[in-house]
């Protein structure tokens, strides 16, 4: 997970068609242009962060750490097949329907 | 010509046999109707979460032990960030740079020179074991594809190898012992056909001496043990006569074809995906401490080849016997019964390699069902040793006792199997052959030996088996030698 | 029913009910009555079932009438923002995205209401998953602040906080990861509680931010905000993440603590960009809690400035993940035109979210993705650690915290267009959810131009029965809560204002 060599980088640095493809979210040519300068904005708000001395500290997974939460075993009742697909756009046969998935 | 080596790396998912799902209490299952194993938590509805399945734990720091791995004294979990239809969460759960254990070997059997010799035995290192939720049940069509969800969410092991096996013997080799141990620590059944064991090797070539690794390309759709056998070695020749020809291995994924026996190269997908990995904030990390690796220690079956070996050392039983043995935990527990009670383990052993397996599968009964109890077992074995019965006898009860599960000792009494029955019986069974044929025995009287033979058809017929051929030929000799 | 029933507080309510001067039934059609008075003006809904609200308080008077009552929460009309899942409700998060979908689980909030007898009361409009401080950023449109049509009612919680001050409901469930229950509560004039992070169970509340998101009352006062937290409180199994930790009697705990307190107040929250109106009923209600003999004392939160960072890289971080689940495959809008299943999801998404959720994905996605992971995700949160270890230092010397709600008055709607800007709002709030702490909101006057000021009282962790003695200290020497807005009025105007409008 260490990647010491990448700073906080130039805003104008986000590739915004790559990061709405790994998004999977659709963008116009308009949004892509609008949301770039506003996150752009937003990146360099977020620079003062590299002013923090972090030397030593530990992020926070959790704000009151605890572990070891777990349950039992034990099946409890299923959804009944049509309540599972109740909501579902497209369904045959008890399944979801997706158009064709290329592996 | 420059020698080269193949090196190989496998990737193994193993499911879980949990009653419930890895992160919800859903049932597991296999074989049942689509989608009647799901809830809002597996279907990723808006507001669930996630709740971790503690028997799930314990199997993997189990299975760790087994294998000897280091547990980690804590773990967490990650997100790992993906699109694909059957995920429903669109990310799946798993654990990233705190995996549950570490490092750990796999003890290998290869395949000896002849059959029932006994292969070298190697040790396969281990990286890694975590633990992450399995995906759902893609079902192509035509023009489109149908999603069951009843495998979402199921606990799934996975272990990847350093890449350190050399042949495709050897991947099978590991495989099967891993399902083994698997299976002995009640941990999965590791049935492929059932998706609870997938396998995706990862191979490379390189010339032999060489330290640093050739590009790997990925093998998937591996779908038996043996294919994972046929489809490495296929893809080492595959990348031998490139590298040979003076080519250049493509680092890819490829898709093999169990079939026909080929593969091909995945249909391009983007660059390595950016699984933009962090902590599942909607979990809390696990401390295994010194007592929980303790009692689970304390539930650890001794492993496969270290009873091969102990059955040998204990009871001589060669590998011709243990290697059926072995492989079957509930057989092996068998034997050790019946051996311990029999006096004879070999000869234990013998009649359940050979008469009892035979007799189950044709019955089509597996063990448990099985109605012939150790300790009669051992009771059949001890009857023909103390030369109570003969072996031709044996035979007779033991169908019996398979058929009906009496005790042996009393199928022979009522048979009246008894070798060497009362020696009143054998007198009268001798005089009455000797006198119904007056012929034979004035022959050896007068010096045929052979003579003699005569007789001793019908005295082992009305034994019914259970005559002591040398008692018999006593007896004979005697009440000639009357007149 | 006399109108000004609709906004009597659930204590005398339950009275009147206990004593059967009142019946559920006839509770529920006043406020229905309300509803169809103001709702038009207001638009807090995103729907209400009126056959299912009537139902249930039927029910309440049968359970009652059979001497099974279950509390002073039995029959009272609770509003749900439309995050919050209750079976057989829309769970819309006010997003064309699930416009259709209809929850087949109750959240563990909802039920735990259910239990208590309440009346799950229709479904209140939020920013598009949550994401906003003005409600604007609602597929179905803008809720308007019952003080001033022409202003938002804040957010993401705004149609929660509007229905209560316009006499919609009695109290209402919200939820808050970056103030979006105490902004809210402040801008309409109500009381408004997020908790500890891990009291209030989150299953069945669709995820912003996991490590941030809570569930919390609005009420009219702290009492009755500790009534119906009282209620939602408490360890959940279905929750990881949530505490195993004793419930007490929020009431009764009022009742007995009187204080004096220790109050801190952070100087870094007092600086540059606080309106002074607001600053000034601030400092009034800290003179009297100096009078009532508490010590007041500064201190220091030296890391406040980088909140707005640190909280706009976490909560996107989480929010692209828990925003990945919606891609219309199982349930949810699915586009018409897709080519393909990869396609499917591209335009699915485009189509079912707005500009703001989309936003917040791409942030969200770029900080956690590989080569910038640790500069932004990793680094804010440690940056988080820092803050948070800020208020625990604080608390050594205090009990609680006083601070404004929001460094601005409520605005027109319209007005903050640039989301940078809008952001930078949440400067007071946000700190709180990052560090886990209990925050409760309460009224402290208004502008002179008639606007609700709230004031902020930050607890800490798991205290939340000192925290609501302290704000209950303060309520029962004034009277803010008790000011309504002129809704007839109001309406009037914005009629001849807007002729031929919805309303």
């Amino acid at each position: 997970m260490t990647d010491p060599g990448k700073q906080m980088s130039d805003p104008k640095s986000l590739d915004i068609d790559h990061i709405a493809k790994l998004a999977r979210v659709a963008l116009t040519a308009e949004e892509k242009a609008r949301f770039s300068e506003q996150l752009g904005d937003v990146l360099a708000y977020v620079e003062q962060l590299r002013e923090v001395d972090i030397t030593g500290v530990e992020p926070t997974a959790h704000a009151f750490p605890v572990t070891n939460v777990w349950a039992e075993d034990v099946p409890q009742p299923t959804l009944p097949v049509d309540a599972a697909l109740k909501n579902a756009p497209a369904r045959r046969d008890n399944m979801f329907v997706v158009p064709k998935v290329v592996e | 010509m420059q020698n080269y080596e193949a090196v190989i790396g496998l990737e193994v998912h193993v499911q879980v046999k949990t009653r419930s799902k890895m992160f919800t209490r859903a049932a597991a299952g296999f074989g049942f109707p689509e989608n009647t194993l799901t809830d809002p938590v597996v279907l990723a509805l808006p507001g669930t979460l996630p709740v971790m399945n503690r028997a799930a734990l314990d199997a993997v720091v189990k299975a760790g032990l087994m294998l000897g791995c280091e547990i980690a004294p804590v773990c967490k979990w990650d997100r790992k960030n993906y699109f694909y239809p059957d995920s429903p969460k669109n990310y799946q759960i798993s654990q990233y740079d705190q995996p549950v254990c570490r490092g750990g070997s796999v003890e290998i059997e290869l395949p000896g020179p002849a059959r029932n010799v006994m292969g070298e035995h190697r040790r396969i290192p281990l990286t890694r074991i975590h633990l992450e939720e399995d995906v759902g049940k893609l079902n192509h069509f035509a023009r489109d594809s149908l999603i069951d969800f009843n495998r979402a969410g199921t606990p799934l092991m996975e272990i990847v190898t350093e890449p350190a096996m050399h042949t495709a013997d050897e991947a099978f080799a590991f495989l099967t012992a891993l399902k083994t141990v698997m299976i002995y620590g009640g941990i999965s059944d590791c049935d492929m056909e059932k998706g609870q064991l997938r396998c995706d090797a990862n191979i490379s070539v390189r010339p032999a001496g060489q330290a640093e690794l050739g590009t790997k390309v990925e093998l998937k759709n591996l779908n038996s043990i043996s294919f994972v056998r046929d489809g490495i070695a296929h893809e080492v020749a595959r990348q031998l006569a490139i590298v040979r020809s003076g080519g250049r291995i493509d680092q890819e994924t490829r898709d093999y074809d169990g079939q026909t026996g080929a593969s091909q190269s995945l249909r391009s997908k983007e660059q390595a995906h950016d699984y933009r990995y962090f902590p599942d904030p909607d979990l809390m990390p696990v401390k295994v401490d010194d007592a929980w690796k303790e009692r689970l220690r304390a539930t650890c079956p001794e492993l496969p080849f270290e009873k091969q070996r102990r059955l040998y050392s204990q009871y001589q039983v060669p590998y011709t016997i243990t290697c059926v043995l072995v492989p079957d935990r509930e057989l092996s527990d068998y034997f050790e019964k019946a051996a311990a009670l029999s006096g004879q383990p070999q000869v234990a052993g013998n009649w359940i390699v050979n008469d009892l397996l035979r007799e189950l599968g044709h019955a089509k009964l597996t063990l448990g069902e099985c109605r012939v109890r150790p300790e009669d077992l051992a009771g059949l074995v001890r009857l023909v040793a103390s030369g109570t019965i003969l072996t031709p006898a044996a035979r007779e009860v033991f169908a019996e006792m398979f058929k009906t599960g009496e005790k042996p000792g009393a199928i022979v009494e009522k048979k009246g199997l008894k070798a060497g029955a009362s020696s009143d019986d054998l007198e009268r069974w001798c005089r009455e052959a000797v006198a119904g044929d007056p012929r034979a025995a004035a022959e050896f009287r007068a010096g045929k030996e052979s003579a003699i033979n005569a007789f001793k058809g019908p005295v082992m017929r009305a034994a019914k088996g259970g005559a002591n051929p040398k008692t018999v030929d006593e007896t004979l000799r005697r009440i000639l030698a009357q007149g | 029913m006399e109108p000004e029933f609709h906004y009597r507080t659930i204590a005398e309510l339950a009275a009147l009910l206990a004593g059967r001067k009142l019946s559920a039934v006839d509770l529920a059609q006043g406020l229905i009555g309300r509803r169809k008075a103001v709702e038009p003006a207001i638009r807090a809904f995103n729907s209400f079932d009126e056959a299912d609200a009537l139902a249930q308080a039927r029910a309440s008077d049968e359970r009652r009438a059979a001497g099974r009552s279950l509390g002073p929460l039995d029959g009272i009309p609770i509003g749900i923002k439309d995050v919050i899942a209750v079976e057989g409700q829309p769970l819309t998060a006010s997003s064309r995205m699930l416009a259709n979908f209809v929850s087949p689980y109750d959240s563990t909030a909802a039920r735990k209401l259910r239990e208590a007898g309440a009346v799950c009361w229709g479904r209140l409009n939020l920013d598009e998953f949550a994401m906003g401080s003005s409600t604007e950023n609602s597929a179905f449109g803008a809720t308007r602040n019952p003080w001033d049509l022409e202003r938002v009612p804040g957010g993401s919680s705004g149609g929660s906080a509007a229905a209560l001050a316009a006499g919609e409901a009695c109290a209402c469930l919200g939820s808050d990861t970056g103030g979006s229950i105490r902004q809210p509560a402040a801008f309409c004039g109500v009381v408004g509680l997020k908790p500890t992070y891990g009291l209030v169970s989150r299953y069945g509340l669709i995820a912003f931010a996991s490590s941030l998101d809570q569930i919390g009352p609005f009420a009219r006062t702290v009492g009755d905000a500790a009534l119906v937290l009282g209620a939602i409180a408490g360890h959940d199994p279905l929750d990881s993440t949530s505490f195993h930790v004793d419930i007490p009697d929020y009431a009764s705990e009022i009742s007995r603590r009187g204080g004096p307190w220790k109050l801190g107040i952070p100087k870094e929250y007092f600086g540059e960009g606080l309106d002074p109106e607001i600053a000034a009923a601030v400092e009034a209600a800290v003179r009297f809690y100096r009078g009532r003999g508490c010590e007041i004392r500064e201190v220091s939160l030296p890391h406040t400035r980088y909140g707005i960072g640190v909280y706009y890289i976490i909560a996107t971080a989480e929010c692209s993940s828990n925003l990945a689940r919606y891609d219309g495959i199982r349930y949810g809008h699915r586009s018409k035109d897709a080519a393909d299943a990869v396609d499917l999801y591209f335009r699915s998404r485009a189509e079912g979210f707005g500009a703001e959720v989309k936003r917040r994905i791409i942030l969200g996605t770029y900080v956690l993705s590989s080569g910038y992971h640790d500069a932004y995700y990793l680094r804010a949160q440690k940056v988080r650690t820092l803050i948070r270890q800020d208020f625990l230092d604080a608390y050594r010397d205090v009990d609680a915290l006083i601070t404004p709600i929001s460094p601005i008055l409520p605005f027109k709607a319209g007005e903050k267009a640039d989301p940078l800007a809008m952001y930078l709002c949440d400067v007071y709030t946000i700190g709180v959810n990052l560090a886990g702490l209990p925050g409760i909101s309460l009224p402290c006057g208004f502008s002179k131009s008639g606007l609700p000021i709230g004031l902020q009282l930050i607890g800490q962790p798991y205290r939340e029965a000192e925290l609501l003695s302290i704000a209950a200290a303060y309520e029962a020497a004034h009277d803010w809560h008790t000011r309504h807005p002129d809704l007839e009025k109001s309406i009037a105007a914005w009629n001849a204002k807007n002729p031929g409008s919805a309303s």
